[in-house]
């Protein structure tokens, strides 16, 4: 294949330096940086939101916080994790690493790509206003109705949450299409499916998770907006509606939400085993097809959420069924990466330290929550702080320290040197540390009676000392952030000599063969792919490492123009979504003017 | 690393919260709250069917963690190490670990089911009771006893109870995990929970559904009566109760007695009750909404014997309720208790003997 | 035209990466869009079946009923006109043939065939919008309004969000035939009109799920 089919454009028209290009830029690798940088930003946003949150826990009837900030908190916590923490840090990966993987030079519509950054960043500033007005989500994170109606949540505060969330949105819409459209056709030639890395598997199968579930929640914020905005009476049982639409919309969105936020994760530590065991993923096939099954059935158990609202037994036990049913996929993944490591040579790196505490700790997590899945027991557990450990221990101990692991194996390749790997070896023990003594004592908690969401306890129940132990564990946590950022910012400042070449861990796939960080175009030439695994084919046929990639000109290699017309178009999106809730109608028109002018500028760009 | 420290390092935080967990089970008097040690007949069977996930989920949790651990340990880099035998597969592991956890699933799944349709029954000739949540208190209404209760819910000892709940205004859920679990509370149709106990003895619960301000603070207690308790305490309860009477007193209280002083603490305090706008919120035997339901905030005729003021929240003392009554924004901020105006000290002191005395 | 113009590629990528399944991207990244669609439009007639039957008071769709009308509660005959709405459904149908022509009319460079049978589709597409809104009109002052009961609320919800994606549908095939008037729309650059039309026949099929279930069903 031949480096570009047009030898009249320059590889870098326009500044390759300072913000305008960062503002403009179409290019994955640059909007992965993005897209992590800000994730990053917001999850230590959540995270301080959590500590303030254990202070206010730590003793018994502390007024540390109000009341209402108290539920503020808990909600902008959960709502800012999920949607601004573990899902743009995944797709932090999506974007940088899935063209590098697939062999191509960038996604299927970069402009697209960077709409999608753009909406992002707008709704997390969007939604994270609302503090300023102190009018910031107070509902949950799964905002039920009818708490949620006007009548009893008048202020803005469920507003911005329905706002932001739309707007978030039609960022993860817009990226799912163009991640979907990217893995299935801009693959290298000789990629079959069954031949690509499971990292890219995993994540087409979230696109479709994405494209699937997305659409519900859309329209169940939409009768929500509507009851709101309009007096419409979707969930309200004064005019006919029923509040438990609301769950059940919900939730169909929302249980494949997480396998939305668990299969990225997945995907990495399929990515990091092998590596460092020096073997193959063990069961490639099973593991796409369990991964598929897991989605599929995904949508298939969502009421096992509803397991207190009286549903009765046929609907309780066929959704028992199916949630356990889903344990059984789930299970062979933790098998099959066993057997990777099993008879392997595995290399102690921090990124393998990350991605076998996710093994130990996800399988805690998926333990509890086979609990769950029987509706008798759960009927105890349900809403108390048993289920905050189990999600904890599968969205921390799981998605969390997975994405930990990637950020490990791939700082290199990203940004060309590498982390210190024994500031990294601290900071992986204390967050299983910290992670441990703030969830495990919670499935305690729970089982012996205190319920979630609750901003102070009475003295004389016996939840005393299991909150002083998970405060003092959350900080313990926290400060392992500050490792983390400590690790980061030392090696940055050494990073000339701790230069990564392109491949440092001795990669099987194709990122690893272009240089560290890879230039624009990624690949000078195409590659042809003939194996799984195709680096360690090539190593092995050559008999011994490959030679360190040169950088080269890139002359005659066609990269798309950068352009501002993604932001403008992101900016009339948020606007005409804000009319809903201020401004009115107004507001509504203006935005819209500004989305289309965006829209068909971006159209009728020259394409570059 | 020797495996022992490679264990050690991995394994203490969890094992030292397990053994935490066995101390407290065994404790089940110093969690009064527990669903560990059920004392009902409905929590018992979902303790039973919890018992045995947690059974297999520790037995799979020793086998895949000790796995683990081990292979850590075992395949660790050594130097000289040469490239492992790169396999790729083996179709019948796969098929053995898909068939032995969905035998195990299989073995939670039956009594599950099981369960769910044991407990699904409502048993006959059980005590009804209709539950009603509020933000940020509970009711509770004894249609054959015809009387009306407020966080507190007297049952008797060895007899059913078939609780038909709901809300008044957004979702709650009610819980008493020692003695049934929890059901949500809708406010269109009835949901259902039901339990009997043989343990005489005081059962809190809170509110399990996120429904506001002061979800935190609402709270209930079941109080189980030996039957003969639970007779006397209903026939105090039928008493001026909007389902019985009306609402008219049918019993002298001292303020009623003709010899009553006209400015005794007592009559002072009704007339505060009446002219400080209680009586709006309120129903009280003998007041002009006695025999309302469907009021703000709970009926209050026999406060006095109530152990709790303000959902469950503070016990009744009158420190506690004269402060409840002085400021009760800022004892419970949010809740929909708001004076007409603010309370003079003497209507206080007055207020807290007239209303201590409604037993 | 100036040299920029001839020069630069305009509208979309003309020269995208080659596609591994031999799909043209864009028409891969329409079908995408559209199963997401899918989900959202199942998601609104699934809610309008669930509350199907449950509105507290009238108008009703095919029964009469007791409605507020002028601030009187009165009875109300059942609102839906059959024959309107079916006249409109066979016009949006026949627009799904109309722009299928145009875009043989594209592919073959035929430009008489083209513009003619686009602007057919848009005038189609125009009636269809026009026959909505003036039902929606002619509901409104028969005491149908969004807040009125269920009924109300799912139906103007469902029909008004696929009256919007038709509207989009309009506005994009009418950008497209702008295009085709100014002779920017040769058969190499046939595919452009082809992802409107895929656009527009979704929004086509939608309406025939939408027409039975709502306007047919009792």
């Amino acid at each position: 294949m031949t480096a570009g089919t047009l030898d009249h454009a320059p590889a870098h028209p326009g500044p390759a330096t300072g913000i305008w290009s960062w503002m403009t830029t179409v290019d994955h690798k640059r909007i992965g940086v993005l897209y992590g940088a800000t994730a990053f930003f917001f999850f230590m946003l959540g995270g301080f939101e959590a500590l303030l949150m254990r202070w206010q826990l730590g003793a018994p009837e502390r007024s540390f916080l109000s009341p209402e900030l108290y539920n503020q908190l808990f909600t902008m916590h959960g709502t800012t994790m999920i949607f601004l923490g573990v899902m743009p840090l995944s797709a932090m990966f999506f974007n940088y690493m899935i063209p590098l993987q697939i062999g191509a030079r960038d996604v299927a519509f970069p402009r697209l790509n960077a709409f999608s950054y753009w909406v992002f960043l707008l709704g997390g500033l969007f939604m994270n206003f609302s503090f300023v007005l102190n009018a910031a989500p107070n509902a949950g994170w799964f905002g039920y109705a009818n708490l949620t109606s006007k009548q009893f949540s008048p202020g803005l505060n469920v507003d911005f949450w329905v706002i932001g969330l739309q707007i978030l949105g039609v960022a993860s819409l817009a990226a799912a299409v163009n991640f979907f459209v990217t893995i299935i056709n801009l693959r290298a030639q000789g990629m079959r499916l069954m031949r690509m890395p499971m990292f890219c598997w995993m994540s087409l199968i979230t696109q479709m998770l994405l494209l699937l579930a997305f659409p519900v929640i859309t329209v169940a914020l939409v009768f929500l907006m509507a009851d709101r905005a309009f007096g419409t009476s979707f969930y309200s049982p004064g005019g006919g509606g029923d509040p438990i639409l609301w769950q059940h919309l919900f939730w169909i969105f929302g249980h494949p939400e997480v396998y939305i936020l668990i299969l990225p994760a997945f995907g990495i530590v399929s990515e990091i085993l092998p590596v460092f065991s020096r073997k193959p993923l063990f069961g490639y096939a099973a593991m796409v097809f369990s991964g598929a099954f897991i989605a599929f059935l995904g949508f298939g158990v969502w009421s096992h959420h509803m397991f207190s609202t009286g549903m009765g037994p046929i609907a309780d036990s066929v959704f028992s069924l199916t949630t356990m049913l889903i344990a059984v996929p789930t299970g062979v993944k933790i098998f099959n990466w066993l057997g990777t490591v099993w008879g392997g040579s595995i290399r102690s790196t921090t990124a393998m330290h990350f991605a076998l505490g996710f093994v130990a700790m996800f399988v805690i997590g998926g333990l509890s929550g086979v609990m769950h899945s029987s509706p008798p027991a759960d009927l105890q557990q349900t809403d108390t702080y048993f289920v905050v450990a189990h999600f904890h221990y599968v969205l921390f101990g799981g998605a969390i320290l997975a994405l930990l692991g990637g950020a490990y194996y791939w700082f290199p390749k990203m940004f060309g040197y590498l982390l210190d790997e024994r500031i990294g070896k601290w900071h992986f023990w204390l967050t299983m540390l910290g992670m441990n003594l703030t969830f495990f004592p919670m499935h305690f908690l729970g089982l012996v009676g205190m319920p979630r969401r609750v901003y102070t306890y009475p003295a004389g129940l016996g939840f005393e000392a299991m909150n002083l132990v998970q405060t003092l564990g959350s900080f313990l946590l926290g400060s392992a952030f500050l490792v983390f950022i400590a690790n980061i910012w030392k090696s940055w400042r050494e990073r000339e000599r701790r230069k990564a070449p392109a491949d440092p861990w001795d990669g099987a796939t194709l990122e690893w063969s272009i240089p560290s960080p890879p230039q624009e175009f990624n690949f000078p030439e195409l590659p042809t792919v003939e194996h799984r695994d195709e680096l360690w084919h090539r190593k092995r046929a050559l008999g011994g490492p490959l030679p360190e990639p040169a950088r080269v000109s890139g002359a005659g290699i066609h990269m798309p123009n950068p352009s501002y017309w993604p932001l403008v178009t992101a900016l009339g999106a948020m606007v005409t979504l804000i009319g809903f809730m201020a401004g009115g109608v107004a507001v509504n028109l203006t935005g819209a003017a500004i989305l289309f002018f965006g829209a068909f500028r971006w159209a009728f760009e020259p394409a570059g | 690393m020797p495996l022992w420290k490679v264990a050690f390092r991995s394994a203490w935080p969890g094992v030292v919260s397990a053994l935490g967990m066995v101390v407290m089970a065994a404790c089940g008097g110093e969690y009064p709250q527990s669903t560990l040690a059920p004392k009902g007949d409905f929590a018992g069977m979902v303790d039973v069917l919890f018992m045995t996930t947690v059974k297999w989920a520790v037995v799979v949790f020793v086998l895949v963690e000790c796995a683990l651990l081990y292979i850590i340990w075992r395949f660790r880099r050594k130097p000289g190490d040469g490239e492992p035998k790169q396999i790729h597969g083996n179709a019948l592991l796969e098929l053995i670990w898909t068939i032995i956890p969905a035998l195990v699933l299989f073995f939670i799944a039956i009594p599950t089911v099981r369960t769910i349709f044991r407990t699904a029954e409502v048993p006959a000739d059980a005590l009804e009771i209709e539950v009603i949540g509020h933000q940020w208190w509970w009711e509770f209404r004894y249609p054959d006893e015809r009387i009306v209760s407020a966080t507190e819910m007297h049952v008797p000892a060895g007899r059913t109870v078939a609780l038909r709940i709901r809300t008044a205004d957004v979702l709650h859920s009610f819980w008493v995990p020692q003695l049934a679990a929890k059901r949500d509370a809708l406010p269109n149709k009835y949901t259902t929970l039901w339990f009997t106990t043989d343990s005489v003895g005081a059962f809190p619960g809170q509110c399990a559904e996120f429904c506001g301000l002061q979800h935190g603070r609402m709270a209930s207690l079941v109080v189980v009566e030996p039957p003969e308790g639970y007779a006397a305490w209903v026939a105090r309860q039928q008493r001026g109760s909007p389902l019985n009477d009306g609402g008219r007193l049918v019993y002298a209280t001292p303020d009623d007695s003709a010899a009553a002083s006209a400015d005794s603490i007592l009559v002072q305090g009704r007339r505060a009750f009446l002219s400080a706008g209680c009586v709006g919120c309120h129903a009280m035997a003998g007041t002009p909404t006695a025999g309302l339901l469907n009021l703000t905030g709970p009926n209050l005729t026999h406060l006095g014997e109530r152990r709790t003021l303000a959902g469950g929240m503070l016990p009744n003392t009158p420190e506690n309720l004269a402060r409840w009554l002085r400021e009760p924004q800022v004892v419970k901020q949010g809740s929909l208790m708001r004076l007409a105006r603010p309370l003079a000290e003497d209507e206080i002191s007055a207020l807290v003997a007239y209303l201590r005395a409604r037993q | 035209m100036s040299a920029a113009d001839a020069h630069a590629e305009t509208i979309y990528h003309d020269e995208l990466p080659s596609a591994y399944t031999g799909l043209d991207t864009r028409k891969l990244a329409i079908w995408t869009f559209i199963g997401s669609e899918c989900l959202f439009f199942a998601s609104l007639i699934s809610t309008y079946l669930v509350y199907k039957g449950k509105s507290l008071v009238g108008p009703l769709p095919h029964q009469e009923s007791q409605c507020m009308l002028h601030g009187q509660l009165q009875q109300c005959g059942a609102i839906f006109e059959i024959p309107l709405v079916t006249f409109g459904t066979a016009v949006l149908l026949f627009s799904s043939f109309f722009v299928v022509l145009a875009l043989n009319g594209a592919q073959t460079g035929n430009r008489k065939r083209l513009i003619g049978w686009l602007g057919a589709t848009v005038l189609a597409g125009l009636f269809f919008i026009g026959m909505q809104v003036y039902e929606f009109y002619h509901f409104y002052h028969k005491g149908l309004g969004y807040t009125t009961n269920l009924f109300g609320s799912t139906f103007y919800t469902l029909t008004g969000f696929h009256g919007s994606h038709v509207t989009l549908g309009v506005i994009w095939l009418a950008t497209v035939l702008v295009l085709a008037i100014r002779g920017k729309l040769p058969p190499r650059k046939a595919v452009n009109l082809e992802l409107a039309a895929l656009y527009w026949h979704f929004v086509d099929v939608v309406w025939i799920v939408i027409f039975p279930t709502v306007y047919l069903m009792r």
